[in-house]
């Protein structure tokens, strides 16, 4: 059964919604920050057990500042919400087409209760994902990133980096209008997210990766690196069935708010969700039981994944067989580029972020466009990874870069060796354990 | 290396979009976009290289 391709629609919103369409709707939001909590007790898992408290507080502590920066200054970027002039964004003309860049509503949320309702939901989606966004670099820099930059990592992202992306796919900026102006299939699709939470939010945990460097001991200058497992294989496994509920919402809740697909196919959405998740999870075992002889659970965690953010993309969009086939792709990958970051290129990525959520979200893309009927719609889909890749990825590194200079990103040498808990918290997540000696120093 | 390989991947970006604008019809439209992306993989792999050069020097 595949679900009928969306219709071209250059400006999505606001478009007539019924009651029953706007609650099903809120609901769904209502159980999306499911993913967001499967999401941070993955990443604490998967650090270890004397910086607990710290990761998972931080993604406490990172989702407010997000929410609050991108209520004070991100929703006016986005556009979702028409300003005062009743236009959606700032747009200028090259080659004679309309490039619209930046969104123009107003700032503090100001004209939010006369919004219609369809705007106040996307508007509630959007806080949602760039929450998520702003926890995904948290969970790379585990271990040795400092609490205060954090929050001004998760700052920048909500504030300027996700608004401006968000408003080129979701608000009629100009990747959603390639359809429209170059008879690219649709424009760029992203019902759920792929790209504006998970493939920025992957590449920003690259950069965060890149100037806060590996954790002490992790690449010695002889011999091969040093293993550092995850800590409690059960925060990792329950944060996977966590993130499973709130994917669900969040690809049904988007497919019907940029898609407008009627309620009808939602159930082949769902289906596909599931159908990625779990042939990404079952190669992953596979996979890791023919390499190492036995499954690992922490790579099996990673596969599952890696295949609802490839499902983000592509459940609303592609046949439950298709995104079964796209889920075993993105555990093929998955579970062999985790392995390349750390052996092959040196990136200390405790959490799999990168290839997880920066790989998977663009194999899910990928396929949008190869499984798409429309002409045209794998390109767009291509210039949709390119600006990520090209304007996305070296802005947030220097502007990143430029943070650290007025926020140091990585804790001391002695902050590291006592643990993030002790030395930002005072105090461990496990405080009944006696605390081992750690191997790993060397 | 690693900034080289970063400043190198916005010239893909205007590559794909330079095709958008140059060129209507499919095929090399496609192509350029694909060069583009190519682009952008070089730069990525540049900047990757000077992260493994200096892997074991900052943190031992």
């Amino acid at each position: 059964m595949n679900p009928p391709a969306p219709t071209l629609i250059p400006v999505p919103l606001p478009l007539p919604m019924s009651d029953a369409t706007f609650a099903l709707v809120l609901a769904l939001l209502l159980l999306a920050p499911l993913a967001i909590a499967g999401v941070a007790l993955i990443n604490t898992g998967l650090g270890r057990s004397r910086s607990a408290a710290q990761s998972l507080l931080g993604s406490v502590v990172i989702a407010a500042v997000t929410v609050i920066a991108f209520a004070l200054v991100g929703a006016a970027l986005t556009g979702n919400i028409p300003g005062g002039l009743g236009n959606t964004g700032h747009t200028f003309h090259l080659a004679g087409k309309p490039w619209d860049w930046l969104g123009s509503g107003r700032f503090l949320l100001h004209d939010l209760a006369t919004a219609a309702p369809p705007s106040q939901l996307s508007l509630l989606f959007e806080f949602l994902a760039v929450t998520l966004a702003a926890i995904i670099p948290w969970g790379s820099g585990a271990d040795r990133l400092r609490l205060p930059a954090g929050c001004a990592v998760a700052a920048i992202i909500s504030a300027l980096v996700f608004p401006l992306f968000a408003h080129w796919v979701w608000a009629g900026g100009w990747l959603a209008q390639l359809g429209l102006n170059f008879q690219l299939g649709a424009g760029f699709l992203d019902p759920g997210g792929a790209a504006t939470v998970h493939l920025l939010g992957g590449l920003c945990a690259l950069a965060v990766v890149w100037i806060v460097g590996s954790r002490r001991g992790k690449f010695p200058k002889e011999g091969f690196s040093t293993a550092m497992p995850g800590h409690n294989a059960v925060y990792i496994l329950f944060g996977c069935l966590l993130a499973l509920t709130g994917w669900l919402a969040w690809n049904l809740a988007g497919a019907i708010l940029w898609l407008h697909v009627p309620l009808a196919t939602l159930v082949p959405t769902a289906l596909g969700t599931l159908l990625a998740a779990s042939g990404a999870l079952l190669t992953t075992y596979t996979v890791t039981r023919i390499r190492f002889g036995k499954p690992d659970a922490s790579l099996c965690a990673n596969g599952w994944l890696a295949g609802l953010v490839a499902s983000s993309a592509c459940a609303a969009l592609i046949s439950p067989m298709q995104a079964l086939l796209v889920g075993i792709v993105t555990g093929i990958a998955t579970s062999l580029l985790v392995e390349l970051f750390e052996l092959g290129v040196s990136i200390d990525d405790p959490s799999g972020a990168i290839s997880v959520h920066a790989v998977g979200g663009m194999l899910g893309l990928l396929a949008v466009g190869i499984f798409s009927a429309q002409p045209g719609q794998l390109i767009a889909q291509l210039i949709g990874i390119s600006t990520l890749l090209g304007l996305v990825l070296p802005g947030v590194y220097f502007l990143f870069l430029l943070l650290n200079r007025f926020i140091p990103f990585r804790v001391d040498a002695d902050g590291e060796r006592v643990g993030m808990d002790l030395h930002e918290l005072g105090g461990g997540a496990y405080p009944e354990f006696v605390i081992h000696r750690d191997d790993s120093y060397r | 290396m690693k900034y080289a390989g970063l400043l190198v991947m916005p010239a893909g970006f205007f590559l794909s979009i330079a095709a958008l604008v140059l060129f209507p019809n499919p095929a090399p439209r496609g192509a350029f976009v694909v060069c583009g992306l190519a682009v952008q993989v070089l730069g990525l792999v540049v900047a990757v290289r000077g992260h493994i050069e200096a892997r074991g020097e900052s943190h031992p």
